[in-house]
């Protein structure tokens, strides 16, 4: 595997008990960058990267537009807007149609992530009802990136990982237990 | 949509952009590239083009397809109300601000459909202070502008739009401001008659007045850094002393050379110009 450059984890219903097992386990001297796209409801803005940071000693922060991406810091997309990866790798947002039903659409930043890392991205899928993602790992395939999902017999609502599976070449399916271990490997 | 590759390349962006400031004379140079990339490969795809030579040859050419590109180029999602709280403090704290001014002209930047504006309408309309204020609301895109002034808007939207009034501050009922026509809600002739609708660039055009509060929001996150820091300027320019600023929810003044004469309004994006 190349050196990991960005990791992208998408997430929907039930993402986030997956987030709050793997976080605590994660070396704190990763060498990329974490970019967590889950969807949920507007306005609980700040509660999220609170919540996230209290549980690892990686920095954790909302994305603000135009911010370069850093490594070793775990980036939240803020509800309500998609989160762009720009070429010079930096955050750029965009308050366009919702995809999937949802803003942020994990597609929009799988997608515009796969073009500017390549090789060097790895995208991860967890729980979810919808089929958002799935689209953005197979572009992610397509420029050479890696796609992992989680393993959808562990996923509290399936639907998302298991969609991703059908339609698009998966390089690695995880159990919760076994996430943090592969992250760390990644650096 | 679901482009395994990118159909169109970096460089072919450059070219349609390159085109359209020599062509048309509109500069989308400024603005971040992976958005205006994914608006036009979503286009691309939405209208079936075969190829990119096509799809160029048909924006230089044809000026009604021209007109769908900026349109579909250009982000035109909006609400009325949009985040609630916003809209309770100009309602609690800018608007009795600026209601003790015999005149209030407000600039609303990047107006698109017209949402926006009729929300500070209504706001204007219950303060009583409507008969007195102008709403210059613009945007770069003639097609949105026609369709603003209309003043008619999905009825499938009014149940959010009336929760978002409700907790923007509004106690009336939102029905008795418009009326149901099939599938759509007109709203009141009064509510317009303080909009003017104009179009206006914000790339390239200059000030045009002098206001108390300009409001341009989720527009500045679609430009780069420089383009920012140029329309930031023009507001300063165009702002009177103690006028309001008002940007998006994730948008900011604090990289600016502008910063400096802004004192901000806490928990809003909303600044106060002090110098």
């Amino acid at each position: 595997m190349e050196k990991c450059e960005a990791l992208i984890i998408g997430g929907s219903a039930g993402s986030l008990d997956v987030l709050l097992k793997v976080l605590p386990a994660l070396d704190s001297t990763l060498s990329f960058p974490i970019i967590i796209v889950v969807h949920r409801k507007y306005g609980a803005d700040s509660l999220l990267p609170e919540l996230l940071s209290g549980r690892t000693s990686l920095i954790v922060k909302e994305i603000d537009e135009k911010e370069p991406i850093l490594a070793g810091t775990v980036y939240v997309a803020p509800s309500d807007y998609h989160t762009l990866i720009e070429k010079d790798k930096s955050f750029s947002l965009d308050y366009s149609e919702k995809i999937n039903y949802s803003r942020p659409a994990i597609d929009v930043t799988f997608q515009t992530a796969a073009e500017v890392y390549k090789t060097k991205l790895v995208c991860l899928l967890l729980s979810g009802s919808n089929s958002d993602g799935v689209n953005g790992l197979i572009s992610a395939k397509a420029w050479g990136g890696i796609t992992a999902i989680q393993d959808p017999a562990t996923a509290q609502v399936s639907y998302m990982p298991q969609q991703a599976s059908i339609h698009a070449k998966i390089d690695y399916i995880l159990r919760i237990e076994d996430m943090a271990e592969f992250i760390n490997l990644l650096s | 949509m679901n482009q395994e590759l990118s159909v169109i390349t970096d460089e072919q962006v450059e070219i349609l952009l390159g085109d359209l400031l020599e062509q048309y004379g509109y500069d989308f140079t400024g603005y971040s590239k992976a958005s205006i990339k994914r608006r036009i490969l979503r286009l691309y795809s939405l209208d079936k083009q075969v190829s990119f030579a096509e799809f160029r040859y048909r924006i230089n050419n044809d000026t009604v397809y021209f007109k769908r590109f900026v349109e579909q180029i250009t982000v035109n999602v909006t609400e009325m109300f949009r985040d609630p709280g916003f809209f309770k403090t100009l309602r609690d704290v800018v608007f009795p601000n600026l209601g003790t001014y015999p005149f209030i002209r407000i600039w609303l930047a990047g107006c698109s459909t017209g949402e926006e504006a009729y929300s500070i309408s209504i706001i204007l309309k219950e303060l009583n202070l409507l008969h007195k204020s102008l709403i210059y609301a613009t945007d770069l895109n003639p097609v949105v502008l026609e369709k603003a002034a209309q003043s008619m808007f999905a009825l499938s939207q009014m149940k959010q739009y009336s929760e978002n009034y409700i907790l923007s501050g509004g106690t009336k009922d939102f029905s008795s401001y418009y009326t149901a026509n099939y599938s759509l809600a007109k709203f009141n002739d009064e509510l317009k008659s303080k909009i003017i609708f104009s179009t206006h660039n914000l790339v390239s055009d200059h000030s045009f007045n002098e206001f108390q509060l300009i409001l341009c929001r989720n527009v500045l996150i679609y430009f780069d850094r420089d383009l920012q820091h140029k329309v930031l300027n023009l507001f300063d320019e165009s702002l009177e002393g103690l006028g309001y600023l008002a940007l998006g929810s994730k948008e900011t003044i604090d990289f600016s050379p502008i910063s400096k004469n802004f004192k901000r309004i806490p928990a809003e994006k909303i600044w106060r110009k002090v110098s």
